[in-house]
């Protein structure tokens, strides 16, 4: 218990759990728009890939860090006009859909890789995100440890989710986002397209999503690996039901995990000798699903999520 | 007030397939008139008005409205947001209603741009604030609309319209979710509103509102006009003749004294999740020769006793008993062998298995029978010409007895239903919602059924939203209200519309 205590006091471990929640922020965030506007996006994780290749990639051919995450923005903006195509005018199956982009978004990425770089044994490195040093701020006991030792693309995470929450409960478009994935009928009757806005929150929340892949290669990392996102996408498809559709919670949820996957990493350090390590990789996971059962049985679902909508069908 | 025509709906057609909903029809509304818009279901009431308000593309006609300068426009077609430029406010049967967001945010969704920072809230609160208090319409504006009552949501529909500055108002079967109560304060509203110039009109297929509340009727059938009158030259006969083309007989039944109790629920009691799905200490008793009429509004706690009849739901506490012993093993099977006859609500879904045919389903009831199965194997030459005499008997038409059930129409499918049931002589019949849907002609059959099983001596429940039905049809009604029964001393409609809503009388 005291080596717990001990753990959760160190700054380190709050900038990691920070560091670590991230790449879930922005996958929640996109996962929570596109579902929020009646459409699930399983694609997630292909995308999560794309987002890390593809800006990683992009950095490296020189079109510079920002470059790299306008790039990854894009790409992850393209699956989700794939996605929003089959799902929303054609009316497909969200499940099938969403697994097929995964798998497509997945095979291209590493076949652009292997295509481009044939050779390589160890891949090349960029000089990915710096921590962000401001003056003054970053001086200040403990929180300035925590804050300041995370690079620009926390912070954009962290400004997303009050842009997302700002837009959603703020404007005249976030409150045709929640009713058209409510009861899209409500949002044709006002002689809004529910196709627009539901395809335009799919492609939005694809280039979220593939932010948290460049996350992955080009802050956390410096280069690009097969099976690096290890199921970071699945992880924020649930935090999207913890979070019940919100941006605060969903926030709250991945800081949770990075938390849960920070202490573990040091508890394994500790007690290794103890318990063997699987256990520990295991814990994040374990209690992710533990929270999510208290938290989906009072979940209150978009009721329009995986219905679609045909035009002039009513 | 003078007559001044505000719209023309010119020669309007739509095909869906091989079915002509609508033919060539038009109609002239004139400034603050109601017009009532008459026929039977599937006649193309509703089809016309979606046309109306741009969610179908007419296959031929066109639709003239009048400007501000008193000349005829055309109407842009095919096009909610041009209906609704126009000034054409559509409140729909099903409402287009966002249950996540408050009755404010869905009255001005869509009415302000999109892509602004802000919402201006203030001048839309005053504006709906002042329609509120010159319409009469009142409904509360900043909680979820999933939390308002049907009634309130409706308000909030018609408010969703005036606040688009409607000046035509188009209401789909409007009273059909209502108690007559909240159905009469909704015409003195819309009375109220005409005569601040708000034209009118309401699709419906109850005679009593089209007489009561409206100036000028059309009646459609099979998609066409066929007809237009001064209401206060009409009659119920007259409209009657013009919905189904020629003077239906309305069900009179001859009421025989009841014999004695055959069925009886004591002090049941189900918990479901919300009172919708419970049942709190009902007693009930059926005689023999009766029919018992259940009404109120649904949602009530109707389908938790048809299903508790139908053995899909056990008690928690009380007991049913047949003929004064108490059924030991309730389940769906065993109630059909002790002589219950089942006509649910859902009839697509709970009445018949859609992808079997309609042979199969005939006897789906009955697999046990020798007659049907000799050890587990079917005996389709008898099944068949089961369902070959049972069709031709119960005039169940579709594209044959050999093809699935869910491509009959829903009134073949109710007299595919009825035709399993009562060819078994149930001792015990329940009908649920037997008519919602139907046309007349199939209603009919299924009400003279209902009276066959109640003289041969069973004993009917029939649960129905529909007073008229009720009325009409039972022997002794009471009234379901919040998962409760309440007998009736009255039989006057304003009496148990009252019940139904709730007070007491």
């Amino acid at each position: 218990m005291i080596d717990i205590l001990n753990i959760l006091l160190t700054d380190s471990f709050w900038a990691a759990s920070l560091r670590i929640a991230t790449p879930l922020i922005f996958g929640v965030l996109g996962a929570l728009i596109c579902e929020r506007s009646g459409t699930l996006n399983l694609g997630i994780e292909g995308i999560f890939v794309v987002g890390a290749m593809c800006g990683w990639m992009a950095t490296w051919l020189g079109a510079g860090l920002w470059g790299g995450i306008l790039v990854a923005f894009l790409c992850g903006a393209f699956f989700g006009l794939i996605h929003a195509l089959l799902t929303v005018p054609l009316g497909l199956s969200q499940h099938v859909s969403g697994l097929g982009i995964t798998l497509f978004a997945t095979s291209v990425s590493y076949f652009t890789y292997r295509t481009a770089l044939p050779d390589v044994s160890s891949p090349p490195r960029i000089e990915p995100f710096q921590p962000l040093d401001i003056p003054i701020l970053s001086d200040l006991p403990f929180i300035g440890l925590v804050l300041f030792q995370q690079t620009a693309l926390t912070w954009l995470a962290l400004i997303m989710v009050l842009l997302v929450w700002y837009v959603l409960n703020r404007t005249n478009l976030g409150l045709a986002i929640k009713a058209v994935g409510d009861n899209p009928n409500s949002v044709d009757a006002q002689g809004l397209s529910v196709y627009a806005i539901r395809m335009w929150a799919i492609v939005i929340g694809s280039a979220l999503m593939a932010l948290g892949g460049a996350f992955l290669t080009m802050s956390a990392f410096d280069a690009f690996f097969f099976g690096m996102v290890n199921g970071r996408g699945w992880v924020c498809i649930a935090l999207v039901i913890f979070a019940s559709w919100r941006p605060g919670k969903a926030l709250i949820g991945a800081l949770l995990f990075g938390a849960f996957d920070a202490l573990q990493v040091r508890l394994q350090t500790e007690m290794g000798a103890l318990v063997p390590g699987q256990v520990f990789l295991m814990a994040p996971y374990v209690l992710s699903i533990a929270a999510l059962v208290i938290a989906a049985r009072s979940a209150d679902y978009p009721r329009a999520l995986l219905t679609p909508w045909y035009k002039g069908q009513r | 007030m003078e007559a001044s025509t505000v719209l023309k709906l010119n020669g309007l057609a739509k095909r869906f397939g091989s079915i002509l909903a609508n033919d060539d029809v038009t109609i002239h509304l004139q400034k603050g008139e109601v017009l009532a818009l008459l026929g039977e279901n599937g006649a193309g009431k509703t089809t016309l008005m979606n046309m109306l308000f741009g969610h179908y593309l007419p296959d031929s006609g066109n639709i003239e409205i009048k400007s501000v300068n008193d000349d005829f426009v055309p109407l842009e077609l095919g096009n909610p947001s041009a209906a609704l430029t126009a000034g054409i406010g559509m409140v729909h049967q099903h409402f287009t209603l966002a249950e996540n967001i408050t009755a404010f945010e869905n009255i001005t969704l869509g009415a302000e741009p999109l892509f602004s920072l802000r919402r201006n809230q203030r001048k839309a609160e005053k504006k709906i604030n002042n329609i509120m208090s010159n319409s009469g319409l009142e409904a509360p504006l900043d909680i979820p609309v999933g939390r308002l009552s049907v009634g309130e949501r409706q308000r909030v529909e018609i408010l969703k319209a005036l606040y688009r500055d409607a000046h035509i108002l188009v209401l789909d079967e409007p009273t059909a979710v209502l108690t007559p109560q909240e159905a009469d304060a909704l015409f003195s509203n819309l009375r109220r509103m005409t005569k601040q110039g708000l034209s009118v009109i309401f699709i419906t297929h109850k005679m009593r509102e089209v007489l009561s509340f409206s100036d000028r009727l059309v009646v459609l059938r099979h998609g066409k006009n066929v007809g237009s009158m001064e209401t206060s030259n009409a009659s119920e006969k007259k409209i009657a003749r013009l919905m189904v083309g020629s003077e239906t007989q309305k069900v009179f039944p001859k009421r025989i004294t009841p014999g004695g109790p055959i069925l009886s629920l004591n002090d049941i009691s189900v918990a479901g999740r919300s009172k919708r799905d419970s049942l709190q200490n009902i007693s009930l008793t059926l005689k023999s020769h009766e029919i018992l009429g259940i009404a109120g509004i649904s949602g009530n706690g109707q389908n938790v006793l048809a299903d508790l009849i139908s053995g899909l739901v056990l008690p928690d506490k009380g007991s049913i008993l047949l003929k004064g012993v108490a059924i030991q093993n309730i389940n769906p099977l065993n109630m059909i062998k002790l002589g219950f006859g089942r006509i649910p609500e859902d009839r697509h879904r709970q009445g018949i298995v859609g992808g079997l045919s309609v042979s199969e389903n005939m006897v789906i009831e009955r697999l046990d029978d020798p007659l049907i199965q000799n050890f587990g194997f079917l005996r389709s030459s008898v099944i068949n010409d089961n369902a070959q005499t049972l069709s031709e008997k119960y005039d169940v038409r579709g594209p044959g007895i050999d093809q699935a059930s869910r491509l009959l129409s829903g009134g073949n499918i109710q007299k595919l239903i009825l035709a399993r049931v009562f060819e078994q002589q149930p001792k015990i019949i329940l009908a649920n919602q037997p008519t919602r849907g139907l046309d007349m002609g199939a209603a009919s059959d299924v009400q003279r059924h209902l009276i066959e099983a109640r003289d041969r001596g069973g004993g009917v429940i029939l649960i129905s939203e529909d007073l008229d039905e009720i009325l009409g049809l039972a022997d002794r009604i009471v009234v379901m209200r919040d998962a409760n029964l309440h007998d009736v001393n009255s039989s006057s409609r304003e009496a148990i519309g009252l019940m139904m809503a709730g007070e007491s009388v």
